[in-house]
Formats: structure tokens, sequence, C-alpha cells
């Protein structure tokens, strides 16, 4: 065994391989992303990436009926997506070992809400452990696919952000050789054919086993008591955990849950027997709050804890402190707030980012614009200010659905997704705009890669996950298959293109999509246009390129802009912005 | 807050290289027989936004992460960034600073200026405040990326962690072959400046 330090999501993939995954799948998602990614590159397994959640969650599935052990991983709001085969598996049973991981984000690092999917566990009835670093990580991972086993239901392995990429040491045999496990397919129509008749024998079944797997005493070891007080005792489970300890260190007796669902009821007894208060700590939601108390069991938990955003020592110091609890240290803190009038850093889209001209266009031109989830929701940010609404994946075309019914000042809507969300659940809008005549005008911003997630292959970049060449999928084709007249494509760096695009979308009678393309300057081998700078001779101080929001260009010396020549790329839509002529090429000395 | 545990926080903007200046450190601390955690921000926040790491070290820890006012030494890669975390800093901790000015979105568009006072806002915070110039080092190194080196030499010395490892051996083994002198140069460059 060795000790070597790795993230939450590297302790998971490597969990999977030691227990013989046989399929590791997944759609990308902050903070998820990193597992699959980890278990290709280790070799064994079989690794894809699918095109939205649901159909991970499927295939996983089917694999695991198959007899293969299977991983499947996807953000918190992924299990939406995939919520309706998870509920109907979890009476199926499984075959081979079934492992979900579930990646929340409380604080909304990188996301549009901060939805508490411990309640998935009670309400698909799905059991979950939840690691709280990424030893746990590990050993869960391999421990969820045996129990899975065990007790023929699929797990849940519920990570946070703070685990997920928090780094800690992890005790490995880093020589282990990959095995496949396998069991062989049987076939057994009266599990796997969910028939009403059958899924009421599946349901009844289900609850037998869940009563079974709270007893198994391999599971609730992950459960552990240590009793240090017998006034207070603190109920906690996962990342907040780890705030527990930091700020009370053994001073209170604390019950960790690793199994969050189902519940052992006979530890939290037996903790409640030898402590006289309980507390409960945990980010986000009441769960095991509402849990302890459904009981029959005092405590006490929302009452002092923030149940919104993430929590850390010093919160949960600061909290218990109303409760009379005492933290190890005292804060003695260099300052009582954050200094004031900082101007503040917001991510922005990239200096030669493909996304910039279509939403400064969009937003010159009066569109309404439905956006979506990826880099380019950053077209909502000012000076761009180029979207109108924007919740979810896909809902960049059906959303927009919605608007045109009742279309705000009579106009055409433009719905817009990229190319990643366009196979991920957009296409679906896009056939229901042919079907209900509806007047949107669906735009993919088509970048080639899956690029906020770190750049991940899909259906339109004719690679797999691994690299190897496959059918390169095209927007403007599955437009013209599904009922559009026309496609209007443009490249993504011709401002006057993309104007002339949008206005006539918005004036024709046909059904029309726009395709604006062009790779995201981040893909490796993507080359720079030549250097741009302005000439002070010729600007008249107009402004006009600072509302681009290109983070290459800077308002300096006697207010005339400049461009920045480590950061610029050279895609040319500052100089064909400018009326006056006063950005052009730079004349190259120095070569780049 | 678990006795003898000390915070460690960089911020700076994406794509200054904090990951690697935090993953070097943490390997050192390992070496050394540390229990170390360390937590990074992936995803949306990292396209030009604001970016910070945190990382704690000592013979056991529990939490990767440090709330406000707890921290014990603060780097930051960019001066905007030392004073929208300095709050972060425990009263007495420290602070090292590099004097890169990189003008965020609202500055770019000129709806607000870049603040002028940042140093003598900083020092009125009862905290050991250390200045460096590590962009100009990495440049007169031939190589501007690895200023993040540079700090990094800085805060092992400040952290008094300068003699804890061989940190040239640690840096090599977190770099490609092809730039390891350049990175040693940059760490010794750094610890030389504080």
């Amino acid at each position: 065994m060795q000790k070597i330090i790795l993230s939450g999501n590297e302790a998971v993939a490597e969990g999977a391989y030691i227990a013989g995954v046989g399929l590791g799948i997944g759609y990308p998602g902050t903070p998820s992303t990193e597992i699959i990614e980890v278990l290709e590159k280790k070799g064994g397994p079989e690794c894809a990436w699918s095109i939205n959640e649901k159909v991970a969650m499927e295939q996983a599935y089917g694999a695991c009926v198959a007899g293969l052990r299977s991983l499947v991983t996807m953000k918190h709001v992924g299990v939406n997506v995939a919520a309706d085969p998870l509920f109907t598996f979890a009476y199926m049973g499984i075959n081979g070992g079934l492992v979900i991981v579930t990646a929340d984000d409380p604080g909304m690092h990188s996301s549009q809400n901060e939805q508490d999917n411990r309640w998935y566990a009670l309400h698909a009835k799905v059991p979950m452990l939840e690691p709280s670093n990424s030893q746990e990580c590990l050993d869960y991972a391999a421990l969820a696919f045996d129990l899975s086993e065990r007790y023929d239901v699929p797990f849940f392995l519920r990570m946070v952000t703070r685990v997920c990429h928090s780094r800690s040491l992890v005790e490995i045999d880093t020589g282990k050789v990959y095995k496949r496990q396998a069991r062989d397919y049987e076939r057994n129509v009266s599990k796997f054919v969910t028939l009403p008749a059958h899924a009421r024998a599946r349901r009844v079944i289900l609850e037998e086993n869940l009563a079974k797997l709270s007893k198994d005493t391999e599971a609730r070891a992950v459960n552990t008591m240590e009793i240090t007080d017998q006034d207070v005792g603190i109920i906690t489970s996962g990342a907040s955990y780890n705030y527990v300890k930091e700020a009370f260190g053994d001073r209170y007796s604390v019950l960790k849950l690793g199994l969050v669902y189902p519940f052992d009821q006979e530890i939290i007894r037996d903790f409640a027997r030898q402590v006289k208060k309980i507390y409960v700590v945990e980010e986000l939601d009441p769960y095991l709050e509402f849990n302890v108390r459904a009981m029959g069991i005092e405590c006490e938990g929302k009452k002092y804890i923030s149940p919104f955003f993430e929590l850390n020592q010093q919160v949960v110091a600061t909290s218990l402190a109303r409760a009379g609890l005492e933290p190890l240290e005292e804060l003695d803190p260099a300052a009582k707030e954050p200094a004031p009038d900082v101007p503040v850093r917001p991510p922005i889209l990239c200096a030669g980012c493909p996304h910039r001209a279509f939403f400064y266009l969009a937003r010159r031109e009066k569109a309404t614009v439905v956006g979506d989830i990826g880099c380019y929701t950053l077209g909502a940010a000012p000076p761009l200010d180029g979207i109108d609404v924007s919740a979810c994946m896909g809902g960049g075309y059906s959303i927009a659905l919605g608007l045109s019914i009742n279309p705000p000042e009579g106009k055409k809507i433009f719905g817009v997704v990229g190319d990643s969300t366009f196979y991920h659940s957009g296409i679906t809008g896009a056939i229901d705009a042919i079907y209900n005549k509806r007047d949107i005008i669906p735009v993919v911003l088509d970048n080639r890669i899956t690029a906020m997630t770190g750049h991940q292959q899909n259906p339109g970049t004719g690679q797999t996950m691994s690299g190897d060449a496959t059918f390169m999928q095209e927007p403007e084709r599955i437009f013209m298959a599904v009922g559009y007249d026309r496609v209007l494509e443009v490249n993504a760096f011709d401002l006057k293109g993309i104007r002339d695009a949008i206005r006539e979308a918005k004036e024709t009678q046909d059904r029309v999509a726009l395709v604006i393309k062009s790779p995201c300057r981040l893909i490796k081998g993507v080359k720079k246009g030549p250097l741009m700078e302005v000439d002070t001779e010729v600007c008249s101080k107009c402004k006009s390129c600072l509302r681009l929001g290109c983070p290459a260009i800077s308002l300096g010396d006697e207010e005339y802009p400049v461009i920045d020549p480590l950061s610029c790329t050279g895609c040319g839509v500052c100089e064909q912005l400018c009326k006056k002529e006063a950005i052009r090429v730079k004349d190259q000395e120095v070569s780049r | 807050m678990a006795q003898g545990t000390k915070r460690i926080m960089l911020a700076g903007v994406g794509g200054q290289g904090i990951l690697l200046a935090s993953r070097i450190l943490s390997a050192g601390l390992i070496k050394a027989g540390y229990d170390v955690k360390s937590s990074e921000v992936h995803g949306m926040a990292q396209r030009g936004g604001s970016v910070v790491t945190q990382l704690s070290y000592g013979e056991k820890v529990y939490s990767p992460i440090v709330g406000a006012g707890a921290v014990d030494l603060l780097i930051t890669l960019e001066k905007l960034e030392a004073l929208r975390y300095v709050h972060f800093l425990k009263r007495n901790g420290t602070l090292l600073m590099n004097e890169r000015e990189i003008p965020s979105l609202p500055i770019l568009t000129g709806a607000v200026d870049y603040p002028k006072d940042i140093k003598e806002r900083l020092s009125k915070y009862p905290i050991s405040l250390y200045t460096i110039d590590a962009d100009q080092e990495a440049e007169k190194l031939g190589n501007l990326r690895v200023m993040n080196v540079v700090l990094l030499g800085a805060m092992v010395k400040l952290a008094g962690l300068d003699d804890l490892v061989d940190w040239p051996s640690v840096v090599a083994e977190s770099v490609k072959p092809a730039y390891r002198e350049v990175n040693f140069k940059a760490f010794a460059a750094g610890a030389a400046l504080v």
C-alpha cells in the first residue's frame, strides 16, 4: 500500500477500478467531470461520454443487466434529467453492481441551483453513501458495488464540490491490476420488465432488500460514533463532519453517518441514549434532522445552522456558539468585514471566444434571447448583456417555445444553445418548434467541443472520449432533417455575416435555424489570427470596442483603448467593429 | 481550527497557475510527513474570474477549506485579489502579494477604476505585508509562466518551510523535464526576495 494525494473525483475512479467496474459513463458537469476522465485514462473499463444524463443512466443500467459493474456520474441537476429511469431501476434491482455518482454543488460555484440530492435517495429508494474525504471516496465507491450486488439495489454515492475537488491522502495499492468483474446474464422477465403486476411484486422486494441492507454489518460500519462527552452529541455526515471536527475536535460526541439512506435507526437510538442533547450539523436541507425527528428523537439543527450555501468550520463554530457550544479556538480575524469597494472580477468569455460576436449583435439588434447552460451563459454578463432568460440544459429552445406564444413586443424569439447542449436536449425543442408551429429561431453556437467543463468530446466533434474517430454530427443536417427550410451557417467571427443572418431570420417567413461556427480558442492546435492594435491617430475614443467585453481590450492612457498583445488572439471582431478603422493588424516583429 | 494546523490560501486570476503552485506545495508538505488537505476551484469560475485555492497542513487535518478570519498565510498573485481576500487572514497573519495588476471587466470597460491605493489600504490591517514583483523575476528568467513558482519560493520561505524538504526535487517531480531548470531558478529567486 502507498499513500498518495488524490482529489475526491480521482479517488472514486480508483475505487471503481479496484472494484472491477466494466463501464464508466456520464455527462460532463462540474464538479463530477474528472471521475470518468480519470477512469478512462487508467485503461481497462469501457468509458464514454453519453449525450445526456438520462441516456447515460440507462446505458449504465443496461450494462448492469448484462452483468457488468457500472458507474454513472453526473452533477446534481443531471440527476433530474435521469430521474425517470432511476425511480424504476430501484424496483427492478440490478445484476452487476450499479453505482450512481451525484455531485452536488452547495454554494453554487458552477451551477444554477444548489438542490440537495440526498432527498433523491429517500424519494427514489436508492441507498446512498456519503464520503467526507478522498479515502472514503475510494473505499465507499468499492463498497457501493459490493452492497449493490448483495442487496439487489442501485447505489448512490453523494459527493459535494468540497469532496470532489478537495485533495487529501489516500492509502492505495497502486500496483493493483484491473480485473473486470462480471456476472452471467439471466433472462428474468418478472424482474426486468416492469409491467404493473411485476412492478407491484418488485416494490415489496425492494422494501425487503432495503430493510436487510440497513442491518448489514459492512454497510453499518461506515456509521461511526465517537463518544467523548455525555452531554452534547452532534449527528453529521459527509463534508459537514470535517467542519464539526475542526470546530470542536473531541469536545463533543459525534455520530458520523456514512450511509445516509436507508437510515441506520439502531445506531441513532444508541447515540441518543448516550448523550443528553443532540445537534444535527448538515449543509443545505434538514435531511438528517427530518429523519432523526421522524424517529421521535429530539434534536436541533437548522434552528442554528444556515439552510443555504456552503458551511465551513467557522460557520459551524459561530452558529453553534449561539446554542452554547464552545469551539476549540476563538476566531481572531484581521478584519470583521471584507474590504469595501473592491471591483468585482466575474468570470468572462475569453479573449477570442467565438460566442462573443453573436451576443454583442443580438443585443444591438434588440433580439429577445433565451440562453442555456455552458460558457455562453456568460453572454448574459455586461457589457454584452445578450440573454433574457436562461435556466437549464435544453431550455434554450424549449423555454423559447413558450415565450413565442406571447412574444414580448411581438418579436421572434431566439433560442440559443451550444453544440453539446444541442445534442443533450436541444434537438427535442427544435422538433417541437416545427411540430407545434412555434415561431422561434433556434441558434447553435457551435464551438466544436464541450468547453465549460474542460473540453470533452461530443457527438459533433467526430471523436469518442478515447479519441477514436466516429460519425461527426452536424446541427445543419439535423435541422434540415426535422423540417427547417434553411440553415444560415455563419463564421463566429464574421460580424457582418452574423448581423445579416439575425436580420434575415427575423424577417423571413421560412423556418430557419442559425449555426454560428468556430472552434473554441482553447482547443489545442486552433490557430490564432494576426495580432491587433489601436491606431491612436485615427481612434475617436468612441469606446465601441469596449462594449465587446473582451479581456484583451482595456481603456488606456488619455481614454484610448489598448489591446493587450499577450491575450489578443487575433479574432478580428474588434477590427470589423471599429467604424473609424482605427483597429488593425499590428506590424508583427515578434513571432507569436 | 484544530490546534497546530496551518492554513494557507492562494488567490489570483484564472490562468495564473495557482493550481500548480498549490500542488507543488502540498507535495512538499506530504513528503515532510504532514497531513494535507486542499481545495480547488474548477468550472465556470476559471474563465478569467477570481480563483482561490486553500490548503491546510498539520498532524491531523479534517477540513480542506477555511472561512474568513482564519488564514495564517495569504498569497495573492494579483493586487486586487489581495484586497478582495485580506479579511480571510487572522490577526497577525501574513500576506504575500504579487505586484501584478490585472484589470477585471468593469475596469477594462472603464466603469470603475483600478484602485490606486491598494498597498496603503492593506497597510492598515493588523497583518504582516510582503510585496514582490514575481512577474519581473519570471521575465528575467525568460519565462513569464514561472511567476507562480517565484511566488511559491517566497511563500515557502515566509512560512518557514524552506528547510523542510529538498524543494528542488519536489518541483522537479511536478513539472516537465524541459522546464525543470527554469522552475528551480524561479523558486530560488522567489526565496531570495523575502
